[in-house]
């Protein structure tokens, strides 16, 4: 009972680990919360598939820490993305930005699926369409009689 | 012309095995910098040595260079050393190296083991620079032409194979 009581109590007090160091959070609550938003946004460039927040490397840790020189230095949420789109390009980004040479990433799966649609569509009203019934010929009914009277 | 539905599938086929064949060559880990055709950013870096002085925007602005980005601890620098050492004994193009997070006393007992092959030398020693050139790991290297402007960039340590078909031909071609 209290080994459950005590997996509840973990469970409910875990969450995603952060890799953020104590000695990296600003005093100001407000700014460190700015600090964690604009840090989940960006990509840590050694792991790729995790946001600076999450990652130990130690790219991620400079990235954070210049992040939160940013905001002190009174930068907005935009200028330090800039920042550091400007060196690391928009791969820096874990939402990439609506742009021509992003819209065949952003737009390439609709036209998938309205292709998909139309295909389908097609499909089924032509499957809708199907040679009308056509009554049996005499001789087919004679035939259709036969295997009957064979069947019973 | 009813012949089309079964030809579909292995031209569905044909496309899907070209994208794989393409995407063996592709390196999704790498990057796209965008400084390429940019001026470099700057660089203003204490010595590594007493021997030899360390780095100023001014070294950029002299002629080609190759910007190599370094540490003693970094497995693959050790890979591309030799050809950097190579490099430096036709005196292709003048080598700076960027020292990158690294003990000053363990990169210099790293260039007395391996060779030195650069003509400057700075350290990066919280990797600031290296965030501004848009390194996010070592080695990295940049070709630099005369006025500044990053030619082409090198992730990963620098093998024959890249140095042959992606740097020198340029290098070739600002220096006729």
């Amino acid at each position: 009972m209290i080994g459950r009581a005590a997996l509840v109590l973990f469970l409910a007090l875990s969450s995603a680990a952060l890799a953020v160091n104590p000695d990296e959070i600003l005093a100001d609550p407000a700014q460190e919360a700015r600090a964690r938003a604009v840090g989940r946004d960006l990509r840590c460039l050694v792991c790729q598939n995790q946001s600076i927040d999450d990652s130990d490397a130690g790219l991620a840790r400079d990235l954070r820490i210049i992040v939160r020189e940013r905001i002190k230095a009174g930068d907005s949420d935009s200028q330090i993305k800039d920042y550091l789109v400007g060196r690391y390009g928009d791969f820096v980004l874990l939402n990439p930005p609506f742009k021509p040479a992003t819209w065949l990433l952003w737009l390439g799966p609709l036209v998938l699926a309205a292709i998909a649609a139309m295909v389908a569509l097609a499909f089924y009203r032509r499957a809708g369409r199907r040679a009308p019934e056509r009554p049996l010929s005499e001789a087919e009914k004679k035939a259709l009689e036969a295997l009957i009277k064979d069947q019973g | 012309m009813r012949h089309w539905k079964y030809i579909l599938p292995l031209v569905i086929f044909a496309v899907l095995v070209g994208f794989f064949v393409r995407g063996l060559d592709l390196k999704p880990a790498e990057v796209p910098s965008p400084l390429i055709g940019k001026p470099a950013p700057a660089l203003n870096l204490k010595p590594l040595l007493d021997t030899k002085p360390g780095l100023a925007d001014a070294d950029l602005k002299g002629g080609l260079v190759l910007v190599n980005f370094f540490a003693s601890w970094c497995g693959p620098c050790r890979i591309e050393h030799p050809l950097l050492m190579d490099i430096a004994a036709k005196k292709i193009v003048p080598i700076l190296g960027v020292n990158y997070k690294d003990k000053p006393e363990d990169a210099k007992a790293w260039l007395a083991n391996l060779g030195d092959p650069f003509a400057k030398i700075g350290v990066d020693f919280d990797g600031r620079t290296a965030i501004d050139w848009g390194v996010y790991g070592v080695p990295e290297s940049f070709l630099v032409d005369a006025n500044g402007i990053i030619l082409a960039k090198q992730i990963g340590p620098m093998m024959q194979k890249d140095w042959n078909e992606r740097f020198l031909p340029k290098i070739k071609e600002r220096s006729k």
